[in-house]
């Protein structure tokens, strides 16, 4: 029992109210070290001179877009498997940010691309890949809102993103099966090809961006349950309990 | 620290700055938007 | 919007995106999965020789020559096994330099030459200040980034005029 506690939304919507804001703190403050060691610390490099900065946004939202879109397909499994509604409910959570970040990284992509390659866009594998990944993302969301019954949108969302899931390792490794215009991995369990110097900004980031994505995918989940539970009497009872005056705080 | 030199970004300010920019856009975007969506769910649920 | 108009606006919009990810999908593996041949594989006839394909390798180091009207470039591309020669009139990435990775689109011609109609410079994964590159260099051991799935470690001529 002690474990699906937290599976109710009545339960869960406290919680999530409690814990976002202390994500959202951290989130700011490693988003303010990484900014400042990537653009004032970090040297330039021997190739690429001051455009490759543009890693320290490039990596983490395209990690942050294949992470956060296995965690909605494990989220599916969950919704599938125990049909538990909260489940459901963070995928629909998730999905946005997911989408906002693969979108953040095809357009840094882009940028990075034109004065490095010569092209802003090529239909290499991994730049394919990472295009099906967004259309997985709004295809997602779109679903879901076309479904009037919640609970086959639902379910109808889960197995999307579940079927989806194999294009995350097509993405990852495409790098390494085919010949693509995209650089390899510059950070791999075998070692890193980056200086230590350049390597620590895009690792603060990517920690910002998790604390990032885990305090907005709360803060989202709470709007959603109160939009799906607006008739439970649990809902009812929270705003006769506390009147709106902790609105500011909270939001 | 020079500026002026910081914000050319060796020429390529268009694109460093393009992808900064986009990110801060994006990311503030994001939060105005949910918490418009907060706002008006908290509305309807309190009346 | 009646509730049944919305419905139907978001079936669309899915169906379209759908669509759309799906002749991605098809366009990716008819093709482009293979994003380049090396010159080994067009040694091989493997490349397309009707049609423009993109050839990819290393600039062989010495070998970029302009010609007199100072637009067109006449440069070798090598996986280190084979050797292509390569015409191209326009401007060059910045990031094209001699022993660095490179994708050509074109054609080959009977002569055996490829024609380039777009260059693309395609860097290695390798990021440091130029500080630590020239003390990796000094000390023999110059950065030695994979281009292309497969590719053997080139040494670069710096590396080998410099003998400790």
């Amino acid at each position: 029992m002690s474990i699906f506690k937290y599976a109710s939304p009545s339960t869960f919507y406290p919680l999530a109210g409690k814990i976002a804001p202390w994500f959202a703190v951290v989130a700011a403050m490693l988003g303010a070290v990484g900014l400042y060691l990537g653009l004032f610390r970090a040297p330039v490099d021997f190739q690429q001179g001051e455009v490759y900065r543009i890693i320290f946004i490039h990596v983490p939202a395209a990690w942050m877009a294949m992470l956060i879109y296995l965690v909605m397909a494990a989220y599916g499994v969950m919704a599938l498997t125990f049909n538990t509604r909260l489940s459901s409910m963070m995928m629909e959570a998730l999905a946005p940010t997911g989408a906002m970040f693969t979108v953040l990284a095809l357009w840094t992509g882009a940028l990075w691309g034109k004065p490095t390659w010569g092209t802003f866009w090529a239909w290499d594998a991994r730049m394919t890949s990472t295009l099906i990944l967004l259309f997985l993302y709004v295809g997602y969301l779109a679903l879901i809102n076309a479904i009037d019954d919640k609970k086959r949108a639902d379910k109808a969302g889960a197995l999307l993103v579940i079927v989806g899931s194999v294009n995350v390792p097509i993405i990852y490794f495409s790098v390494k099966w085919w010949n693509t215009l995209h650089q390899g991995y510059s950070v791999a369990t075998s070692g890193s090809s980056m200086d230590p110097s350049m390597r620590m900004p895009m690792l603060v980031m990517t920690f910002a961006c998790w604390a990032y994505a885990i305090a907005v995918a709360l803060w989202r989940v709470r709007a959603i349950i109160l939009e799906r539970e607006k008739e439970a009497a649990w809902v009812a009872n929270l705003y006769v309990a506390s009147p709106p005056k902790t609105s500011g705080a909270r939001a | 620290m020079n500026w002026n030199e910081f914000f050319s970004m060796g020429e390529r300010a268009f694109y460093v700055w393009g992808s900064f920019g986009a990110f801060a856009l994006l990311i503030i975007g994001e939060v105005v938007l949910l918490r418009t969506r907060q706002k008006k769910v908290r509305q309807k649920v309190n009346t | 919007m009646k509730a049944r108009h919305k419905r139907f606006m978001w079936i669309a919009i899915g169906l379209l995106i759908i669509a759309v990810a799906v002749t991605l999908v098809l366009r990716a593996f008819n093709s482009n999965l293979v994003f380049f041949f090396t010159p080994s594989e067009v040694a091989e006839q493997k490349a397309p020789k009707d049609r423009t394909f993109r050839l990819g390798g290393l600039v062989t180091a010495g070998s970029l020559a302009r010609t007199s009207d100072g637009l067109t470039v006449k440069f070798d591309v090598t996986d280190t096994a084979k050797t292509i020669p390569v015409t191209y009139t326009g401007i060059l990435p910045d990031l094209f330099k001699e022993g660095k990775g490179v994708v050509a689109q074109g054609r080959i011609g009977t002569d055996g030459v490829f024609k380039a109609s777009e260059v693309l410079a395609k860097h290695d994964e390798n990021y440091m200040p130029p500080e630590a590159a020239e003390a990796l260099k000094r000390a023999g051991h110059p950065i030695e980034g994979k281009v292309f799935a497969g590719q053997k470690p080139v040494v670069t001529q710096a590396s080998s005029n410099i003998k400790p």
